[in-house]
C-alpha cells in the first residue's frame, strides 16, 4: 500500500492534491494482501453487527428517534449551541468558537502552551484528524501522543487512518507486529522482546508503551461523541480505557467538538448509548463510557481543574445550508456504512483521500471541502447507491440520496456555501463530453422513432458490433465482455406479431 | 385485467427474450398485456448520474405514456424504483425549486401504479405457482433496488421454488451489490469488475447451472464476466423461467 | 465579528428555509422506543446482568451480605493483593477480612502512586442488565474516576436487586448529570486489530463483579469470617 499520497486533511482553501477516486482505487483493488484484510475485518464486524441489532426489538424505533432528535436539534442548532455554552460555563468550563481548522488549531495550541507544556495525549478523535491538529502542534514544538490502539498503529507507521472506528484497519496482525518493532523505541519505551503478532500480545505492548505517557501527562485533548445542551454534559464512548486516562489523569483537558454533536437533553442519550456501541464495535455497550459535566471542583477533586471546550465550524453550516445534504450531519461516526460498503470493502480507505472514508466520507468530505478537488468531485461517484449504507444507518442517513444530490452540484454546479457565503458553482471540469452524451440520449429517448431507428441500424449491423469499445466504454470492455445484439428489438417482434398473436413465438 | 408492460430501454434493445418471456407468463395467467410503444427511457441513467434536469423530459414522457393504465408492469427492479421511489422525489425537488407542482402532479398517477414483475405476481394476482417447469439448478442473486429500493424481500425465490423441476441452490453473500451501479461500472471500473468478479465466483461455487436474477442490467455486467472467467454458468432473467413450460421449455 | 457570532450567523442564515416551529421538545421527538425490553422478575433481571457482564469476560460472583467480607478477601488474596485502594465512603466491614494494607483515596497521590496499588474495592451507582454495564457516579463509596482506572483489578460490589435497573433509558433516569459518571462494562477491550475483540488494555484488566444481596448487621458476620480467607493460590490474572 503505498503511503505516499499527500494527506489531506480539511483546511479548506488549498485544493487536495489528492488523485480521484478511481485512480486511487485501482491500486488498492490490485492489493490481494489489503483486499484480504479488509475482507476479513469487515465481514466480521458485519455479521456481529446483524446480531447485536437483532437483540434489541425496537431498533427501527431507536434509529427514527436517533433520526428526529438530530434534526430537530440541527434545526434549531443555534439555541442549542449557546445553551451548551452557557451550561458548561455554569459548570465551570471554558467555551471557545472556531470557524475553521486553522483557528482550532490557533486556539489549542495557545491552550497547551499557555501550561507550558511540550507534549500531550489524545483520545481517538476525527475532529482533531480533520483539523490536522497534530501537525499543527508539532510545529510548535507540542508533541501529541495518540493513545487508541489504532491511532497508535497508524502514528508510528507515518500513515494515515484509512476507517473511522479502527484507522489501522488496512494493517493486518503480522503488519502491526513489525511495526511496533520497529518504531515504538522512537516514542519511548520499546517493543517487548520476542513479540508476536498475537493479538493479545500486541495489545499488551501498548499497554506498556503507553503507560508511562498516560501517568506523566499534564495535557489531555479529545473530541466528544456527544454534548448535552441542557447540563453541559460531554460524552465519550471508548473500549481500551485511553479515553479515560486522557480525560481523568491530565491537570487540563481540551476538547475539540464539532457544532454538530450537540443533543438537547439528558434523555436523548438513552438512544444514542443503546444504537452507537451496536452499530459500531457491536457490542451490546462499549467497555467504557465517560460523561463529565465542566471541571472537577474542591468538593470532588476529580479530573481537570481546567477544562476547554472548542466548538468547531470548519464547512459544517455549509452542509446545513443544503436542504438536502445536510442530514449528512446527523451521524454519529460509527462506521456501520463503511463495515457494509461494497466500495469500501474493495477500494479501502484510504483512496477517498479524507480522514472521513466510506460511503459517509463520500458525502462528508465534498460538503466539508466543496467539490472544486479532483478527488472531492469523484467522491460523490465512489459508490454503486446499492443502498446498504442506508440500511444499516442508526439515524437514517439516506447515503445514495445525497451522493446523487452532489453528483447534481459537481455535473450542473448550482448555488451552494462556501465558508458561510453563497456562491454558484460552475460546473466540474472532465464532464463536457458525458454532459453532451446525456443530453444527446435525453434528446434521443424523448423521441420514440429516434430510438426505433437507433435500435434497428444496431440489430442489422450487429455482425460488425466490436468485442471492445472506444473512449468510456472501455472501461466496460477491459474486464466483461458485451452482450450479443439480438435479430431485433423487442418492439419490432410486437409490431410484427401484435404481441405474439400472430405467431407462436 | 389489463396492464401495460414497461419493458425498459435495455430490454427492449438487447433482451427482447425477457419480454417476449414476461408477455407470454402474464397471457398465461389471464393477464391481457399491452406495450405502449411510444414507451421509451426512464431517465434513470440520467438521475443517478447527476443529471435530473435531463431525466425530467423523459419522465414526463413516462407519465404521458403510462398515464392512462391501471397497472404497470416491469421486469426491472431499478427501473421500476426510478418510478415508484425517485419520481416522487424528482416532483418534490422540482416543488422546492419554485418551479411548481406540475411535474409532481403529473408523476403521482405512474408511480402510484408500477410494480415490478414479481411483485405484480405475487400481491397483485396473488399466484406463486405459475405453472412454470424449469429443470436446472439455479441460484438466485437479489438485485440492490429490488431488494433493498423496493423491498421485494422472499416473493422471488417463493416463485421459484414453486417452478417444477428448479433446483434452487442458496447463493453465498446474495445480497452484497454485483457492482453495476449504473455509470458506477464505466466510472469506477476496477471497483466494480472486482465486486461483480466476487459475485460470479460466489455464484460459480454453488455448482449451479444458471444465475437468476429480476433485472437484466446486473445480469449484463455478471454475464459479461462471466464468460471472461469462463465459469460455464449463464444468466437469466427470471421472467424466463417463469415463462418456460414443460410444452415450451426456455433454453 | 468574532467567530461566534460568525458561527452562529451562519446556522442562521443556513437554517432560513426551515419553517418557525414551537413545538415543545417534549413532543418533537417520537419516542415510540422502549423503556426495557421483555418483562422479567427482579430475580430475573439480576440474572440477565449475570449473564451479560460475564459475556464480556467480567468475573461474576454472587454472595449475602455478611458473607461478603470473606468473599473480598478470597479475590484479593487469590489475586496476591498486597495494596488495595478504598475510596473514603467504602463500608468498613467490606474489607474486615483483608490483610492487604489499606491506600486512602487522596487528592494528592499522584497517577505513579496508584500504578502500585495492586487493587481497587469499589461500591457502584447503578448496573444496567440489558448490557452488562455498572456505572460509577464518584459517590463516596465509589471515589475519584482515577482509582478505578490506574490500578489493574477491580471489585465492584453492586447491591442486588436495589441497584440493578433493566436497560440504558432506565438507569439514566437514576443518575445525576452533574457528578461525573463512568459506564463501565467488561474489563478493558479493544477491536483494533482485525476488527476482533482482545480484553486488556488500558484500563483494569480484570474486573470482577459482586452481586451482594440483603443487608449485612453491623458488619458482625463479615468479622467472623476473618479466619476462614482462603490461602493466596498466586497471582492468577484474567484476561492479560
Amino acid at each position: 500500500m503505498s503511503t505516499t499520497t499527500t494527506f489531506v486533511g480539511m483546511p479548506a482553501s488549498a485544493p487536495p492534491a489528492h488523485p480521484a477516486f478511481p485512480q486511487a482505487a485501482r491500486e488498492a483493488v490490485r492489493d490481494a494482501r489489503l483486499r484480504g484484510t479488509l475482507r476479513h475485518a469487515t465481514h466480521t464486524i458485519r455479521a456481529k453487527r446483524a446480531a447485536a441489532v437483532a437483540e434489541v426489538s425496537d431498533w427501527a424505533a431507536l434509529r427514527e428517534a436517533g433520526r428526529q432528535i438530530k434534526d430537530h436539534t440541527l434545526r434549531h442548532l443555534d439555541r442549542y449551541l449557546v445553551q451548551v455554552e452557557q451550561a458548561v460555563t455554569a459548570a465551570g468550563g471554558t467555551v471557545h468558537w472556531a470557524a475553521d481548522a486553522a483557528e482550532a488549531n490557533r486556539i489549542v495550541t495557545d491552550l497547551v502552551k499557555a501550561t507550558g507544556e511540550s507534549e500531550v495525549v489524545k483520545v481517538k478523535s476525527m475532529t482533531t484528524q480533520e483539523i490536522g491538529l497534530n501537525e499543527a502542534l508539532e510545529a510548535a514544538g507540542i508533541r501529541a501522543y495518540e493513545t487508541d490502539l489504532a491511532e497508535l498503529i497508524v502514528q508510528l507507521a507515518h500513515d494515515r487512518p484509512s476507517h473511522i472506528l479502527v484507522p489501522a484497519i488496512h494493517r493486518n496482525r503480522g503488519e502491526i507486529r513489525d511495526i511496533f518493532r520497529s518504531e515504538m523505541g522512537e516514542w519511548g519505551r520499546p517493543a517487548p522482546e520476542g513479540l508476536t503478532d498475537e493479538p493479545a500480545e500486541l495489545a499488551e505492548a501498548a499497554r506498556l508503551h503507553l503507560r508511562e505517557k498516560f501517568l506523566r501527562a499534564r495535557v489531555g485533548i479529545s473530541g466528544a461523541n456527544f454534548m448535552v445542551a441542557e447540563t453541559g454534559t460531554l460524552v465519550v464512548v471508548e473500549s481500551e480505557g485511553n479515553g479515560r486516562m486522557c480525560l481523568t489523569l491530565p491537570e487540563t483537558l481540551i476538547s475539540v467538538v464539532g457544532i454538530e454533536k450537540v443533543v438537547p437533553t439528558w434523555r436523548d442519550l438513552e438512544v444514542f448509548l443503546q444504537t452507537l456501541p451496536r452499530s459500531s464495535t457491536a457490542e451490546r455497550m462499549n467497555p467504557y463510557t465517560s460523561l463529565w459535566t465542566g471541571t472537577t471542583n474542591s468538593a470532588t477533586a476529580d479530573g481537570p481543574r481546567e477544562f476547554h471546550l472548542v466548538l468547531l465550524d470548519n464547512g459544517r453550516t455549509d452542509a446545513l445550508a443544503d436542504t438536502v445534504g445536510r442530514q449528512a450531519l446527523r451521524c454519529i461516526r460509527c462506521s456501520a456504512c463503511l463495515n457494509v460498503c461494497p466500495v469500501y470493502e474493495r477500494a479501502g480507505g484510504h483512496a477517498y483521500g479524507s480522514v472521513y472514508p466510506g460511503p459517509i466520507g463520500a458525502i462528508l468530505s465534498p460538503q466539508l471541502r466543496g467539490t472544486a478537488s479532483g478527488i472531492d468531485a469523484s467522491l460523490p461517484y465512489a459508490s454503486s447507491l446499492c443502498g446498504a449504507c442506508y440500511e444499516v444507518c442508526p439515524v437514517a442517513i439516506d447515503i445514495p440520496e445525497v451522493l446523487v444530490h452532489l453528483r447534481e452540484r459537481v455535473v450542473q454546479g448550482g448555488e451552494a456555501v462556501r465558508q458561510g457565503n453563497r456562491v454558484v458553482l460552475r460546473p466540474a471540469r472532465g464532464h463536457a463530453a458525458e454532459r453532451a452524451a446525456m443530453r444527446a440520449a435525453r434528446w434521443a429517448l424523448t423521441r420514440p422513432g429516434v430510438l426505433r431507428a437507433g435500435q434497428r441500424l444496431a440489430a442489422r449491423s450487429r455482425r460488425f458490433a466490436p468485442r471492445t469499445l472506444p473512449g468510456p466504454g472501455r472501461a466496460w470492455t477491459d474486464s466483461r465482455d458485451l452482450p450479443p445484439l439480438p435479430a431485433e428489438p423487442f418492439r419490432d417482434w410486437w409490431q410484427r406479431t401484435r404481441g405474439g398473436k400472430d405467431t407462436a413465438r | 385485467m389489463r396492464v401495460a408492460l414497461f419493458l425498459t430501454c435495455v430490454n427492449d434493445t438487447l433482451y427482447p427474450d425477457t419480454g417476449r418471456a414476461v408477455v407470454k407468463l402474464l397471457t398465461r395467467l389471464g393477464v391481457e398485456v399491452d406495450f405502449p410503444t411510444a414507451q421509451t427511457c426512464c431517465g434513470q441513467a440520467h438521475y443517478t448520474t447527476g443529471y435530473r434536469h435531463e431525466a425530467e423530459p423523459l419522465a414526463r414522457h413516462f407519465g404521458e405514456v403510462f398515464g392512462g393504465y391501471e397497472a404497470i408492469v416491469t421486469p426491472s427492479g431499478s427501473c421500476g424504483a426510478m418510478v415508484r421511489e425517485l419520481y416522487p422525489r424528482m416532483g418534490e425537488r422540482a416543488r422546492a425549486e419554485g418551479r411548481g407542482e406540475a411535474l409532481a402532479a403529473a408523476l403521482a398517477p405512474v408511480a402510484a401504479r408500477t410494480y415490478e414483475l414479481t411483485e405484480f405476481l405475487v400481491d397483485v394476482l396473488g399466484v406463486t405457482d405459475v405453472g412454470a417447469c424449469y429443470p436446472h439448478t439455479v441460484t438466485y442473486h437479489p438485485t440492490c433496488h429490488g431488494l433493498r429500493g423496493l423491498g421485494l424481500g422472499e416473493r422471488p425465490r417463493r416463485l421459484l421454488r414453486a417452478v417444477r423441476g428448479l433446483e434452487l441452490v442458496e447463493l453465498p453473500g446474495a445480497e452484497e451489490c454485483c457492482g453495476f451501479g449504473g455509470t458506477f461500472a464505466v466510472k469506477n471500473a476496477d471497483v466494480s469488475a472486482a465486486m461483480g468478479t466476487d459475485k460470479v465466483r460466489n455464484a460459480a461455487s454453488t455448482g449451479a447451472e444458471v444465475l437468476c436474477a429480476a433485472d437484466n442490467s446486473c445480469l449484463m455486467h455478471l454475464g459479461g464476466l462471466m464468460t471472461r472467467l469462463r465459469t460455464g454458468m449463464r444468466p437469466v432473467h427470471i421472467a424466463e423461467i417463469l415463462a418456460s413450460t414443460e410444452e415450451e421449455p426456455a433454453a | 465579528m468574532n467567530s461566534r457570532e460568525r458561527i452562529l450567523g451562519r446556522v442562521r442564515r443556513a437554517l432560513a428555509d426551515v419553517p418557525h416551529d414551537d413545538t415543545p421538545y417534549e413532543r418533537a421527538v417520537d419516542r415510540g422506543y422502549l423503556r426495557a425490553h421483555g418483562e422479567r422478575s427482579a430475580e430475573e433481571t439480576v440474572e440477565l446482568l449475570a449473564e451479560n457482564l460475564a459475556d464480556y469476560r467480567a468475573v461474576v460472583h454472587r454472595c449475602a451480605a455478611d458473607g461478603l467480607p470473606s468473599l473480598i478477601a478470597r479475590l484479593l488474596a487469590r489475586r496476591g493483593t498486597r495494596s488495595v485502594l478504598v475510596p473514603p465512603g467504602l463500608d468498613a466491614d467490606w474489607l474486615s477480612a483483608t490483610g492487604a494494607a489499606r491506600v486512602p483515596d487522596r487528592a494528592e497521590s499522584t497517577p505513579h502512586e496508584l500504578d502500585r496499588v495492586d487493587s481497587v474495592v469499589t461500591g457502584c451507582a447503578v448496573a444496567i442488565a440489558e448490557t452488562g454495564t455498572i456505572v460509577l457516579d464518584g459517590s463516596p463509596d465509589q471515589g475519584r474516576r482515577r482509582i478505578t482506572l490506574v490500578p489493574d483489578h477491580h471489585v465492584c460490589v453492586v447491591r442486588v436487586p436495589d441497584q440493578v435497573v433493566a436497560s440504558v433509558p432506565l438507569a439514566l433516569e437514576r443518575l445525576d448529570p452533574a457528578r461525573p459518571l463512568t459506564w463501565i462494562s467488561g474489563p478493558s477491550a479493544t477491536s483494533d486489530i482485525e476488527l476482533d475483540r482482545v480484553e486488556g488494555v488500558h484500563g483494569p484488566r480484570t474486573l470482577e463483579v459482586v452481586l451482594v444481596t440483603g443487608r449485612a448487621d453491623a458488619g458482625a458476620a463479615g468479622r467472623k469470617d476473618t479466619g476462614t480467607a482462603e490461602r493466596p493460590d498466586g497471582g492468577r490474572r484474567a484476561g492479560g
